[in-house]
């Protein structure tokens, strides 16, 4: 008897097999690595920063660090009042941000959530810079000439540095690594005014013997009242749902964009459904669905008898129509559906047939085009080939004898057709369907040209989102539960019908 | 022609053609008798089975009449026409379960939920499936598959069966096996048959009478017996079991008989069958198990015929000597495995004897061998 174990030249059997094993699987991983990696690139990659985006919200704690922390502990009620140290946190951020041009970002950022803030932030960033800074930095450098630049601030604030001008510290440190994040920061950059402010504030309010020392130089200068001078610039600031909103959107990931999708909002405790006059995600979900099923019953209704005539004609006639039937594709998608606009607008091709014909009046004309009949007709149209084509490849291999079977044993043509032929070619519509369903749940530029207002589609919003109003995080839930629509739809059909019992052919 | 009044099935004059030029079947005339097992054999382009189509009611006769218990059937739907078929492919309702493929013919004819079970369980009894009638077809083997499809198309009990290949895509022994099942069925049930096949063998086992087809006319239509011991011309000899054939020309005729010059210039006796004139080229007939080689075991009355051997080919029960006499290279002589049988080498010369009565002469027409597959 031979011991496998040790065969083949001493090393043991189990590893040789191992060894030309693995050699396969890294042949075969070269065969099909540059797609992966394509699909990584082009596909996998985009989709999680999609996911990512659809819930990260990092911009408002990192421009307004100070206002979003001291916001954390309050609980903030219809009855409740902006503290004073609150401004001043404010005051901070905002100079910092204004001088790098980040609080508009916030401001559009929050402004999704609360309309009115973007022009509240907008005004703010500019108005700030009157505040009176300037009298303290005439005061300060008064006293210390050297401090009109970074270096000598920099130097200034090591040399003091035990502790007592820490915000100061903080301040200047954030707003040197803004400027240089923001590509703002050059040699020849001075010192902004509202250091200064901190700086005296610092003095104020330490009770070192630096600051002793410095006081006199600023107790003779007016105080500035951050709270008042920010109502000034807009009332709003003391409204709290302002604040509220800064509050809830402070968080680095939010689900705010999914409840945004959803019709609802975050409120004060926990999430609450919109105004009627703010809902529309939900009433577009619901239309592109019902508008996609019917698109796909209308695929199979119009496929189906014309696959069944394909598959029953001799070879080389059927190749002759299946490429009539892959004819469409021969054109650019733009030019079919801008065709469709020609056919069926209110002075279109079928509206003056349908008038000259004597079926409807000349005041009656109908209404074909820019609602949900026109995106419904062109895009049956377009999407009919991959209903015809699987349903045609799965009717190919039903063998004519089956019906023949059922006729020879007393079924009339009709019952042979509906429980022999139908239930065999079940596969076939159902990759049709899914194919067209699918396909049609995510389209987006035949409902643009002719859906007008009434026959848009989930998709239609998505990319108004990604290039009109710049939402991307709106656009990306949006999109995120569009791919959740279209699994879970997957999983119930596969529940119900079987997905192995889809073929392509 | 076979009576035409009183043949169950009775084809009568039918003409097939698919494209208005070429005539698949021409001129057929048929009468089958109620209960009888009949085989249609031939090449594939034969007609055959274009035949057994127009019969189901799939294909409508160009011209002529078919008719079934006296009754024209060629304007009634096949689903009207109550014959069971059995396809080459089984076409056995994938989607559905054994059960209900079977009683599917049942349900059509709208028969009580009780009566489909009773028939159905009788039918699996019959074959020999009863506990697979859960299954599908797809998880049955070929045979099995078989099996039901036979039982499907007898399950409404049908007076005429149709089988058009059946047993096509079984092996050999499976096959012969279901050979007789299909045989002892018909017996016990006492229904028509026709059964469509190129196997001969198949044919020659199963069939009260074989009807052999060649370019859409029946050549010969007898009993299997006669139809390879007495075949009516060339065709039918060399498509009905192993044959040798031996050209020569007609020199005399001597009552049943004919005197043929071989093209080797030796001249023997052959039963005439049809020849007419002197002169005329003939092809002569000679079954491999009716030539004789060894000169001890000649019957009274041998004629002689000189050859040679080319090959001689070991079999195990039987031995085949492969001779070259005259021009034909291929005359094979089948012998039994016995001691006494001399084991011939290349290049011998040898004598073969043979009956007069077992030669025939026939047309002189040649088929190609592909024809004969």
């Amino acid at each position: 008897m031979v011991d496998v174990s040790t065969f083949a030249g001493g090393t043991p059997l189990h590893r040789k097999v191992q060894r030309s094993l693995r050699l396969q699987k890294l042949r075969a991983l070269g065969l099909i690595a540059p797609l992966l990696i394509f699909i990584m690139i082009s596909f996998v990659i985009p989709i999680g920063d999609m996911l990512f985006r659809s819930v990260e919200n990092q911009l408002v704690s990192e421009v307004l660090p100070r206002t979003t922390s001291y916001l954390e502990a309050e609980t903030i009620d219809d009855h409740w009042e902006p503290p004073n140290n609150l401004f001043w946190h404010l005051y901070v951020d905002l100079a910092i941000a204004s001088e790098v041009k980040t609080h508009t970002r916030v401001g559009s950022r929050l402004n999704y959530e609360k309309t009115g803030i973007s022009s509240l932030f907008r005004k703010s960033g500019r108005s700030i810079k009157r505040f009176g800074a300037d009298e303290y930095q005439k005061a300060i450098t008064k006293v210390y000439p050297e401090l009109v630049s970074v270096e000598s601030w920099e130097n200034f604030l090591s040399e003091n540095n035990q502790g007592e001008l820490r915000i100061t510290q903080a301040a200047f440190d954030f707003w040197k690594e803004s400027l240089i994040e923001n590509d703002k920061f050059s040699e020849k950059t001075k010192p902004s005014d509202f250091l200064f402010v901190v700086l005296a504030n610092d003095i104020i309010s330490g009770n070192t013997p630096l600051a002793k020392e410095l006081l006199p130089i600023v107790t003779d200068l007016p105080q500035i009242k951050f709270k008042e001078q920010f109502l000034a610039i807009d009332e709003d600031w003391a409204d709290p749902s302002i604040w509220r909103t800064i509050q809830l959107y402070s968080p680095n990931f939010t689900n705010g964009y999914y409840l945004n999708s959803v019709d609802l909002k975050k409120g004060a405790d926990g999430p609450e459904i919109r105004p009627e006059n703010e809902r529309l995600y939900l009433l577009i979900f619901s239309r592109t669905l019902f508008m996609s099923v019917t698109i796909t019953l209308v695929c199979f209704l119009l496929g189906y008898p014309i696959a069944y005539f394909l598959a029953n004609l001799p070879f080389k006639q059927a190749n002759l129509f299946l490429i009539l039937v892959l004819l469409p594709f021969w054109t650019s998608l733009l030019v079919r559906t801008s065709a469709w606009k020609v056919l069926l607008q209110n002075e279109g091709v079928v509206n003056d047939i349908l008038v000259a014909v004597g079926i409807i009046s000349n005041l009656e004309r109908l209404e074909l085009i820019n609602n949900q009949t026109g995106t419904i007709i062109a895009m049956s149209h377009i999407l009919l080939p991959f209903m015809i084509l699987p349903l045609f490849s799965v009717m190919k291999t039903i063998h004519p004898s089956y019906v023949r079977a059922a006729k020879s044993l007393g079924a009339t043509p009709w019952t042979a057709f509906r429980r022999i032929y139908f239930p065999q070619s079940i596969p076939g519509i159902g990759a049709g369907s899914i194919l067209v369903f699918i396909l049609s749940i995510g389209y987006y530029i035949t409902p643009e040209l002719v859906g007008g207002t009434t026959g848009t589609f989930i998709s239609n919003r998505i990319a108004y989102h990604i290039s009109s109003s710049l939402n991307w995080g709106l656009g990306a839930a949006l999109g995120s539960m569009l791919l959740a629509v279209v699994l879970a739809l997957y999983w119930v059909y596969d529940r119900m019908v079987g997905i192995d019992n889809v073929k392509l052919g | 022609m076979p009576g035409q009044d009183n043949g169950f099935v009775v084809f009568s004059g039918v003409q097939k053609s698919y494209d208005g030029k070429i005539l698949v079947v021409k001129d057929l005339n048929l009468s089958i008798a109620k209960g009888e097992f009949l085989t249609m054999l031939g090449p594939s382009g034969s007609g055959k089975t274009t035949c057994l189509m127009m019969l189901a009611g799939f294909e409508t006769a160009t011209q002529g009449e078919i008719l079934l218990g006296g009754k024209p059937i060629n304007n009634i739907p096949p689903h009207k026409r109550e014959i069971g078929m059995v396809f080459q492919n089984y076409a056995l309702f994938p989607h559905m379960t054994v059960a209900e493929n079977l009683a599917f013919p049942l349900q059509v004819r709208s028969m009580s939920k009780v009566e489909q079970e009773e028939k159905v369980n009788h039918i699996l009894d019959m074959v020999q499936m009863s506990s697979f009638g859960n299954r599908r077809p797809g998880q049955l083997s070929g045979g099995q598959q078989q099996r039901i499809a036979l039982a499907r198309a007898l399950v409404f009990e049908p007076e005429l069966v149709l089988m058009d290949e059946p047993l096509g895509a079984l092996d050999k022994q499976l096959r012969e096996h279901m050979q007789f099942e299909i045989k002892h069925l018909h017996e016990r049930l006492g229904i028509t048959v026709v059964y469509v096949t190129h196997d001969q063998t198949e044919a020659l086992t199963m069939s009260d009478r074989v009807a052999v087809f060649n370019d859409g006319i029946i050549q010969q239509l007898d009993a299997p017996d006669t139809l390879y011991e007495a075949p009516n011309n060339s065709f039918v000899a060399q498509f009905i079991g192993e044959n040798n054939t031996l050209a020569g020309t007609i020199e005399a005729f001597e009552g049943d008989f004919t005197k043929v010059r071989l093209d080797n210039d030796q001249v023997i006796s052959a039963k005439a069958v049809n020849v007419s004139e002197v002169g005329e080229k003939t092809l002569i007939s000679i079954r491999p198990e009716r030539a004789e080689t060894e000169e001890g075991r000649f019957p009274p009355g041998t004629q002689l015929i000189s050859g040679e051997v080319m090959e001689f080919i070991y079999m195990g029960d039987v031995f085949r000597t492969r001779i070259k006499v005259g021009n034909n290279e291929n005359f094979i002589v089948k012998s039994r495995n016995s001691p006494a049988q001399t084991r011939f080498q290349p290049g011998e010369k040898v004598t073969l004897g043979c009956l007069k009565e077992d030669c025939r002469a026939l047309d002189y027409h040649t088929v190609a061998h592909e024809d004969l597959t």
